[in-house]
């Protein structure tokens, strides 16, 4: 079975590989669309289709008054349609009117809050903290998608597909890295089972926020250098929240709050800014998005 | 929750609820029976209360040997003083389990003929057991080990310990006479090395006497602690096989999860055969054996999610103030309990044991019952938990509705019901076999159905009636 998976993978990115012209962010909305499926037929997402309707209706909206408001090129709503995929995916609510809310906060925020040209908050990430950080009846759970090591298997096969697609893979597997090195430590510390480790490793809340969250190009730090430095820190600032405050929801806190960073990272490392579908061996972007880049 | 994209289960549930729409609109009925608390063996009952970062577990024990065996070690996160440790209630675990567990209700199809209703209900719930650890007397402090404090609560001796490294606290225990397991200093490394102490009871024999009582009662302890958790992992040393554990978490605002496991709402809701009405426990254990391992012991399940304000149907009444207060709930003494505000509306006259929220809400108390079948392998971590701001209700209730019985030639409806019957109850038989892994053929045995026939696909197609 675990052949079976590798070979999948391995054909969906030959798969890719043939197919440079697509904008990655169409792999990332199918594999969204996909791991939302498993946790609505698979996995018990206490999710209404309501829900899930609403936010993508009020993300759109968001997402296209803006352009219009502020006379931008059209840039089209692939990225508005991942924050929606991404909200649904992790915020929960008892209620109908919190994932509108988000999406069209989370999405506003990218027009709004800009340095330099460049978005500041990651949106699905801006949404999620303000859904748990001030709406009422929201909440995310962490503990939603298990641990079985399958559904790590295709998080990380569907996740390095994405990511590779959009050039920016490096940060991911960082930050993967700097985050499993710090709970190792810790289990070493405590002199706790290994168990413990694999545990955390199979999450599939840590691959989510890994593959499909810290990975989006537009709001990380453009030199890999900075992406480095960007993702040792929120893994660190996730660990603390985590283990020594014991709060939950480390890694969405600790994305948010690192935020700033980035600005700062990229003064101080300055690189090209990612500009969504641009294939790796063409280095003159399409016309139409030489403009303010809104991905 | 029903309206959620929630999986396989909800198919089922949806559907059963087609079938089964004559008496769905009536909520009312009365008690059936309710399941025997040594139904699910090796379990332990947890209650957790917590705000912010105030906690008060309560811990019942279903200790059956030798009362000189018996020891508690908890890992506690500070010395507790006399005051923040108490000897509780067994009634109060009753009362709770009663009010919170699983439940059967019971619907009568009203006569098709006649449209006269007798709706009714039924139900009964399930519990649980606890499990403890072996120990006998104390002698010295060495090791590396400090008794920070001692005392006599009730019918047991408390210490509360500090150590330095795992294989002195081993030693220590052993020497004093508590008969812990191989292995137990692996388990309390970690604990020591988070600057834990160790809450450890056993029984007093000669105050244990002066109770008259031939069981233990719980032992509560009120603490603060940045950590919203329960440690498992010390009760998995000398486990034989998976253990069971029900959690009552008594919170102020929202659902309580699991963070580091998943966890899921039992399959509920649903029509089952009508026959469980006296085999109700073996139906729970069954169906909870099943869906514990189509899970692979890897998730907790949500039993009751409710507001303790009221509950409809009832197991049990719910917590009275004062029950509440003992269990631990510590914000009471607010405005909320203000003296002359009756805690729960009186029960409606009748047969329907429901109680209605009351406007404001008279306690603000949320009850999660979590159940969780673990083995030291699916359950490496002990259970880290979060309040949610999720207040939907939720109750493990299963339907049973008793169809009409009359002559089929009665009126011309009645052939038409009685085929619906049929159906329904093949798709009940069904649900049953899909909740608890029974055969199917057993269960249609049990209800006198024969296998649906086979029906060739063009049967029905164009409706010729009596044609020949």
């Amino acid at each position: 079975m675990e052949a079976g998976r590798r070979e999948v993978s391995v054909a969906l990115a030959g798969l890719a590989a043939r197919l440079p012209r697509i904008d990655p962010r169409l792999y990332q909305i199918a594999f969204q669309a996909t791991l939302l499926c498993i946790g609505v037929v698979a996995r018990d997402f206490t999710l209404r289709w309501e829900q899930m309707a609403l936010a993508f209706a009020a993300g759109l909206a968001t997402q296209i008054l803006w352009t219009r408001l502020l006379g931008l090129p059209r840039v089209g709503v692939l990225s508005a349609v991942i924050t929606c995929f991404g909200l649904s995916l992790l915020l929960r609510a008892d209620s109908l009117w919190v994932h509108p809310l988000a999406a069209c906060l989370a999405l506003s925020a990218k027009f709004v809050v800009r340095i330099n040209g460049k978005h500041l908050f990651n949106p699905a990430n801006l949404g999620v903290i303000i859904g748990i950080g001030l709406l009422p009846g929201a909440w995310v759970s962490p503990g939603q998608w298990g641990n079985d090591l399958a559904y790590a298997v295709w998080f990380v096969a569907l996740g390095a597909i994405v990511t590779q697609r959009a050039r920016r893979w490096d940060i991911s597997w960082t930050f993967l890295a700097c985050w499993l090195g710090l709970v190792a430590l810790r289990v070493a510390w405590l002199g706790q089972s290994w168990n413990i480790w694999l545990h955390q490793l199979g999450s599939g809340a840590l691959l989510l926020f890994a593959f499909f969250m810290i990975s989006d190009p537009m709001t990380i730090p453009n030199r890999s250098t900075g992406r480095a430095i960007y993702a040792l820190v929120v893994a660190m600032i996730a660990f603390f929240w985590q283990f020594v405050l014991f709060k939950p929801n480390a890694l969405m806190w600790a994305l948010f709050v690192a935020t700033p960073l980035v600005p700062l990272l990229d003064r101080w490392l300055p690189a090209s800014r990612f500009v969504w579908r641009a294939p790796a061996s063409s280095p003159a972007p399409d016309k139409r998005l030489h403009a303010p880049t809104l991905g | 929750m029903f309206a959620t994209l929630r999986a396989a289960a909800v198919v089922t549930a949806a559907s059963a609820t087609l079938l089964a729409s004559p008496a769905a609109h009536a909520f009312c009925g009365f008690y059936v029976g309710r399941a025997d608390a040594s139904l699910f063996n090796e379990a332990s009952q947890v209650i957790v209360v917590r705000d912010a970062t105030h906690t008060v577990i309560s811990m019942q024990n279903d200790f059956k040997g030798d009362a000189r065996e018996f020891a508690l070690v908890v890992p506690v996160p500070q010395v507790l003083q006399r005051g923040q440790i108490n000897v509780g209630e067994r009634k109060l675990f009753e009362h709770i389990d009663a009010y919170s567990g699983p439940r059967l209700v019971e619907y009568f199809d009203p006569d098709p003929c006649a449209r006269a209703e007798r709706d009714r209900m039924f139900k009964s719930q399930v519990a649980a057991a606890p499990a403890a650890k072996p120990a006998a007397p104390m002698q010295d402090k060495a090791l590396g080990v400090t008794v920070e404090a001692q005392y006599t609560v009730g019918e047991y001796d408390i210490v509360i310990l500090s150590a330095k490294e795992s294989d002195g606290l081993e030693t220590w225990l052993t020497q004093n006479g508590y008969r812990i397991p191989r292995g137990a200093s692996k388990a309390l490394a970690p604990y020591i090395r988070q600057n834990m102490k160790f809450f450890v009871a056993k029984v007093n024999l000669v105050e244990r006497a002066k109770t008259g009582l031939t069981w233990l009662r719980p032992l509560q302890f009120a603490f603060d602690s940045e950590k919203f958790m329960l440690p498992i992992r010390l009760g998995m040393i000398n486990a034989q096989g998976p253990q069971d554990l029900v959690i009552y978490l008594l919170t102020k605002n929202g659902r309580v999860e699991t963070t580091n496991y998943r966890t899921v709402k039992l399959p509920a809701n649903m029509d089952v055969p009508v026959y469980l009405k006296n085999e109700f426990p073996a139906f729970y254990k069954s169906l909870f054996d099943a869906q514990a391992k189509r899970e692979n012991l890897r998730a907790v399940f949500t039993e009751y999610v409710w507001d303790m304000n009221w509950c409809d149907p009832c197991a049990a009444d719910p917590l009275s103030a004062d029950e509440l207060r003992q269990a631990g709930v510590f914000w009471l003494d607010g405005p909320a309990a203000a003296p002359g505000s009756p805690p729960i509306a009186p029960p409606p006259a009748g047969v329907m044991p429901r109680r209605m929220p009351m406007p404001g809400g008279a306690h603000q108390v949320m009850l999660t019952r979590l159940h969780v079948r673990y083995a030291p392998d699916t359950f490496p971590e002990d259970l880290m938990f979060q309040e949610t701001k999720d207040r939907e209700n939720f109750q493990a209730r299963y339907v049973l509705r008793h169809p009409w019985k009359g002559d089929p030639n009665a009126c011309p409806e009645a052939r038409g019901y009685l085929d619906a019957v049929a159906q329904r109850q093949e798709k009940e038989a069904q649900t049953l076999a899909s909740l608890t892994n029974w055969r199917i053929e057993d269960i249609r045995a049990r209800m006198s159905l024969k296998p649906p026939a086979p029906r060739n696909w063009w049967e029905g197609l164009w409706k010729q009636g009596g044609a020949k």
